[in-house]
């Protein structure tokens, strides 16, 4: 068998791949963080907790309705996003004329509120989600067998990313948002309904959350603290990338992804911390970030 | 100023008679909390910088601490490979209570001078995702090294003979040294706050480019009042891991941080006594509460949003308030 530093190849392109679905996720969720930040100012705390939602409403959705995993795929974000939205407008708005860091520690209460729940309801031991029977099994590339499941959520997530840079970098509506994160009130001043758009983009930025949940969710089990133990990491891929750029965003979520890959294969011990290692790294060396712009 | 002083007379009057109607231990934990609080406060209300990662400090110091009085300094060193003839093999006998706390401090001053000298690089949201996320680098690290007991941490630490003389064990001995102990950090945070140095930090807090165009190097001073404010985390945390015999996880998890946001929060960022309120509200509410189990994050994620949305002032704040009209 060959090896690669003294590691079979197997295992290193087994570890690649968990690094790459990780980072897959990485780059969902800091995403719809990017895009949050951009227009509302905000740190969405809660980004953990929903994504958590959307696993937990597929998991409920299968367990006590049948609402099979292609239509949870579709309807948990929807709802989330909805509950998003009703969460912006009664309670974030209020917020925009105040420091940005009341959007952080509300969104941080409201993060407690709803793992808090959904603890209290579901414990917190895991809940099994079975992969979708059209996903089951594996294809054979030749140098390592990738069970298609896995695939598709690298190519599902890969896909709803460049759907969004598309969308916001080449469409008219993307063009108001653009606007609208350089300068909300000349926007207004245009006849945009701007507080419409805000709305709208954090429903949105939860709906990706969600639905990274939901692909999660026949992954790693479906538990209430999923969210939580994610979104610190989560935090530090967008600081390492900076908020400035949608790309950018993808990039480094992919790329951090991969990194702690590596790292589980040639230094198992350092896989948890080695995200935020780089973090200081960054930090010390361009602290703008990879693709942030110094303000 | 001569309000706060009689406050304060008042306070420490309560807290001396308070062990007679109290139970000791909750008090004990109630200052120990009420000291993170204040010292957190010093960087929030003061500085208006929000760390996410205070936890890394009070739980940090609460592990250093907590082995060194159990084990003392045990380093057994040796670098792999061929450079195996450098080695270090120190072992002590365990520290007494004192050199403890002073030790748990000294490093959580170390860490905070590292997380925050990294923090302090980018302002606002930034810095409290940064400071989370080097705190939750320390909880994965107390979790893997082996001194900090994984899940089950450090159990069984001793009280141990303050100065060789007074018994710890004694449950009232105890509580006057905890008592000692708030009322030093206490002043020093107090001191602090009506310092020239103290008013530098408010016009940071007010208007960070009129404070750099006034000719004071900002970042300096944030640094310092990041270490400090560091320091007497630890050193309350270190107290607690004293009180409780007991340092684990739960002092270096994200929830920790997030509580001592939530007591200052409460209680009133920026105001001398708020903390305080804050810790006693929150510490009460955990005591009494704790046969509800989850629904205790709720309530507490609960607490959060009301006082972001409706009571910006919190408790000490908004009372201050009216009293100005």
């Amino acid at each position: 068998m060959t090896e690669i530093f003294g590691v079979p190849v197997q295992a290193l392109f087994g570890q690649l791949l968990v690094g790459l679905i990780n980072g897959s996720f990485y780059a969902v969720l800091s995403l719809g963080l990017a895009i949050i930040f951009g227009l509302l100012n905000i740190i969405n705390f809660a980004h953990g907790a929903l994504y958590m939602m959307g696993a937990f409403l597929a998991w409920i959705g299968l367990t006590y309705f049948g609402i099979n995993y292609w239509l949870a795929l579709v309807l948990a974000p929807l709802v989330v996003g909805i509950f998003g939205m009703l969460l912006e407008r009664l309670m974030l708005k209020r917020l925009y004329h105040l420091d940005h860091l009341y959007g952080l520690l509300l969104t941080f209460g409201l993060a407690l509120i709803i793992e808090g729940l959904f603890r209290y309801f579901y414990g917190i031991s895991g809940q099994p989600y079975t992969v979708p029977e059209a996903l089951g099994g594996a294809w054979n590339l030749g140098f390592i067998f990738l069970p298609k499941y896995r695939g598709w959520v690298i190519a599902s997530s890969l896909v709803v990313c460049l759907v969004t840079w598309f969308v916001i970098e080449r469409t008219k509506l993307g063009a108001y948002l653009r606007a609208g994160t350089e300068n909300p009130k000349l926007l207004q001043a245009f006849g945009v309904n701007v507080p419409l758009l805000i709305t709208l983009t954090y429903g949105y930025g939860v709906a990706l959350a969600a639905f990274a949940g939901v692909l999660a969710a026949p992954i790693f089990s479906v538990n209430p603290v999923m969210g939580s133990n994610l979104i610190i990491v989560v935090f530090a891929v967008v600081v390492i990338g900076g908020m400035g750029s949608i790309l950018g965003s993808i990039v480094t979520g992919l790329g951090l992804g991969l990194v702690e890959g590596i790292t589980r294969v040639y230094y198992p011990e350092a896989s948890a911390v080695v995200v935020f290692v780089i973090m200081a790294i960054v930090l010390l060396v361009r602290p703008a970030g990879l693709f942030g712009r110094e303000k | 100023m001569k309000r706060d002083y009689l406050i304060m007379l008042v306070l420490l009057a309560a807290l001396i008679v308070a062990p007679m109607f109290i139970y000791p231990v909750f008090l004990m934990k109630l200052l120990c909390f009420a000291l993170f609080a204040c010292a957190f406060n010093l960087l929030l209300g003061y500085t208006g910088l929000l760390s996410f990662g205070h936890a890394a400090f009070f739980g940090g110091s609460a592990y250093i601490t907590g082995h060194l009085v159990r084990n003392g300094f045990d380093i057994n060193f040796t670098a792999p490979g061929f450079l195996k003839f450098i080695s270090l093999s120190v072992d002590t006998a365990p520290l007494t209570p004192e050199l403890g706390l002073l030790a748990g401090t000294a490093v959580a001053a170390a860490l905070g001078f590292l997380v925050g000298g990294l923090a302090i690089r980018r302002a606002g949201i930034y810095f409290a995702m940064i400071t989370l996320a080097l705190a939750q680098m320390v909880y994965f690290l107390a979790l893997q090294f082996p001194f900090t007991g994984g899940e089950d941490g450090l159990q069984g630490v001793p009280r141990g003979r303050l100065f060789g003389i007074f018994d710890l064990t004694q449950t009232y001995t105890m509580y006057f040294f905890v008592l000692a102990i708030f009322c030093i950090g206490f002043w020093i945070i107090y001191r602090a706050i009506h310092s020239p140095f103290g008013q530098v930090l408010k016009a940071i807090r007010e208007n960070e480019p009129r404070a750099i165009s006034l000719g004071y190097d900002v970042d300096k001073y944030k640094l310092v009042a990041f270490v400090l404010s560091a320091a007497l985390s630890g050193l309350a945390g270190s107290t607690k891991t004293l009180v409780f015999q007991l340092a684990s996880l739960t002092d270096v998890h994200w929830h920790m941080s997030g509580e001592v946001v939530l007591m200052t929060l409460l209680g009133g960022m920026g105001t001398v006594f708020g903390p305080i309120a804050g810790a006693a509200i929150v510490v009460g509410l955990q005591n009494y509460a704790a046969g509800l189990g989850e629904w205790v994050t709720v309530i507490t994620g609960a607490i959060f949003v009301m006082c972001v949305l409706a009571f910006r002032r919190g408790v000490v704040g908004e009372i201050g308030a009216l009293f100005k009209k």
